[in-house]
């Protein structure tokens, strides 16, 4: 099964769809008073870091990084497919009060930000929760929008995104497979 | 790591290390529900769980419901003293009974040996899991004792882990042998003669040891067993002081295992006669950590039988 591959972002464009990601928060949220980040697993807490590391390169501070996994929360979880292994769960911070920036690496149906806000409210009621994506390929099934995006790219059902990451988690390209 | 595809866990001896492996890391996943404000999942809504009875459990039995409540499942329970067993309805009919119910989990414990197995054939359609059935295997203990031994040492391959008491009757040293060997640790077991099964090192990849002190020289882990009487006759040890003496754990004989050495019991504990007060209350003891992880390795079970797609 050779599918067709093509880079629609290769690492320097990852790097400067991230970086005015981050500037887009800071600009939204007027600087990093109660920002937190949360990536949702696995793909999304790696950008998380990164985003994380890039607002502290631009802000001189540090917003504080979490992760979510969302398996326990599936809407297709009840019989229909092999359990999946279950991921840690990493928010060793209160929510209440905060504006959470939650960030996956693709926006595709929406069913996984619908189970990482059901996750995060059970966790406590933040002020606001945004959606940060690096690619949105479209194709929504729910009422979601993301606040900010790396990169729009149109796809049929037929194709596959996806963001390859490397050994220490760092991503290197997003590639589309036909 | 492979897909975990059994409908029932009955014993850890039908699984496989990838198995039990997978079983114990979303164990460890789901050990960050238990610490929250909100202690629950959606995860097993609609979904029903009996939890059968017909020995009597206050950890267990309060465990799994709580693991099956944690994850959004409903679950109820049903004692001896309360159910039919009392009149004489059998094992089968009282399984057909609830299967009309439609459960999707039955969690039972059982006074025989392989009647979980029973169970299973006759309800093709239900999940079945081991809570305990007589002489034979009490998983959920088992993992949560690896899952303990984990969480201190970081790993459970060539741990030395001395099993001391009533090894006969103990479901949950013959679970613990299974899983144990499987990860790759050794099994000491030692205890008086009357409680030591012909063959014991038929069991598994274990040593039979003579004397207490051989079985917890240097060891990590010493798990003592409670002596039950419900299960012995009364001719296995002449009286509680006697076995206290040869085989209890106590200040002085715990110094031949490692320093660092974990302490671990099963439940209900028989104070000063497995085990001294001061060892049970002392820094080594794991008793409540091992209560602990019972919840998230029983979540963890309760969540990985529910997958579908079954081979």
């Amino acid at each position: 099964m050779a599918a067709e591959k093509t880079v629609i972002l290769d690492g320097a464009g990852v790097r400067r769809a991230l970086t005015r990601i981050s500037h887009e928060i800071l600009e939204r949220n007027k600087g990093l008073a109660n920002v937190v980040l949360i990536g949702i697993r696995s793909g999304g807490a790696y950008l998380a870091a990164e985003i994380g590391d890039s607002l502290a390169v631009i802000e001189g501070e540090k917003a504080a990084v979490g992760a979510v996994d969302i398996t326990l929360y599936r809407d297709d979880i009840s019989g229909q497919i092999p359990h999946l292994p279950v991921g840690k769960t990493e928010i060793p911070f209160s929510l209440e009060g905060k504006k959470v920036i939650l960030v996956d690496d693709v926006l595709f149906t929406g069913r996984t930000i619908r189970a990482a806000m059901d996750a995060l409210m059970d966790h406590g009621r933040p002020d606001s929760i945004q959606l940060a994506v690096l690619i949105d390929r479209g194709h929504r099934e729910l009422p979601i929008r993301a606040d900010f995006v790396g990169r729009n790219v149109p796809t049929s059902l037929k194709e596959n995104v996806q963001v390859i990451f490397d050994s220490e988690n760092k991503p290197v390209e997003v590639i589309l497979e036909k | 790591m492979a897909d975990f595809k059994h409908k029932d866990i009955i014993a850890l001896r039908d699984l496989t290390k990838e198995e039990i492996e997978r079983l114990l890391t979303t164990a460890e996943s789901m050990r960050e529900i238990n610490n929250r404000d909100i202690k629950k999942v959606p995860t097993l809504r609609g979904k029903t769980i009996i939890n059968l009875f017909y020995e009597a459990s206050t950890r267990t039995r309060t465990s799994f419901e709580i693991a099956g409540k944690r994850l959004s499942a409903d679950t109820v329970n049903i004692t001896p003293s309360s159910s039919s067993a009392t009149k004489g309805e059998t094992l089968a009919d009282t399984a057909l009974n609830l299967l009309a119910m439609k459960p999707d989990i039955i969690v039972m414990r059982h006074a025989v040996s392989g009647s979980h197995y029973f169970l299973s054939k006759k309800l093709p359609s239900c999940s079945i899991i081991n809570a305990g059935d007589g002489t034979h295997e009490h998983p959920s203990q088992g993992l949560l004792d690896m899952l303990t031994m984990k969480d201190k040492f970081g790993r459970l391959d060539n741990l030395k882990v001395a099993i001391i008491g009533d090894i006969t009757h103990s479901r949950v040293a013959r679970s613990n042998i299974q899983g144990l060997t499987k990860m790759g640790s050794q099994v000491f077991l030692a205890g008086p003669p009357t409680m030591m099964p012909p063959g014991a090192e038929l069991l598994g990849n274990v040593t039979v040891c003579c004397t207490m002190k051989e079985a917890i020289q240097d060891a990590d882990v010493v798990m003592m067993l409670r002596i039950q009487q419900e299960r012995q006759g009364k001719t296995l040890m002449p009286n509680a002081r006697e076995y206290s003496r040869y085989f209890g754990l106590n200040p002085e004989n715990i110094k031949l295992a490692k320093p660092d050495a974990m302490v671990m019991h099963p439940g209900p504990i028989n104070r000063g006669v497995e085990m001294s007060s001061y060892v049970v209350d002392g820094d080594q003891s794991h008793v409540l950590k091992q209560v602990e992880n019972g919840v998230a390795v029983r979540m963890a079970m309760l969540y990985h039988v529910c997958g579908g797609e079954l081979e």
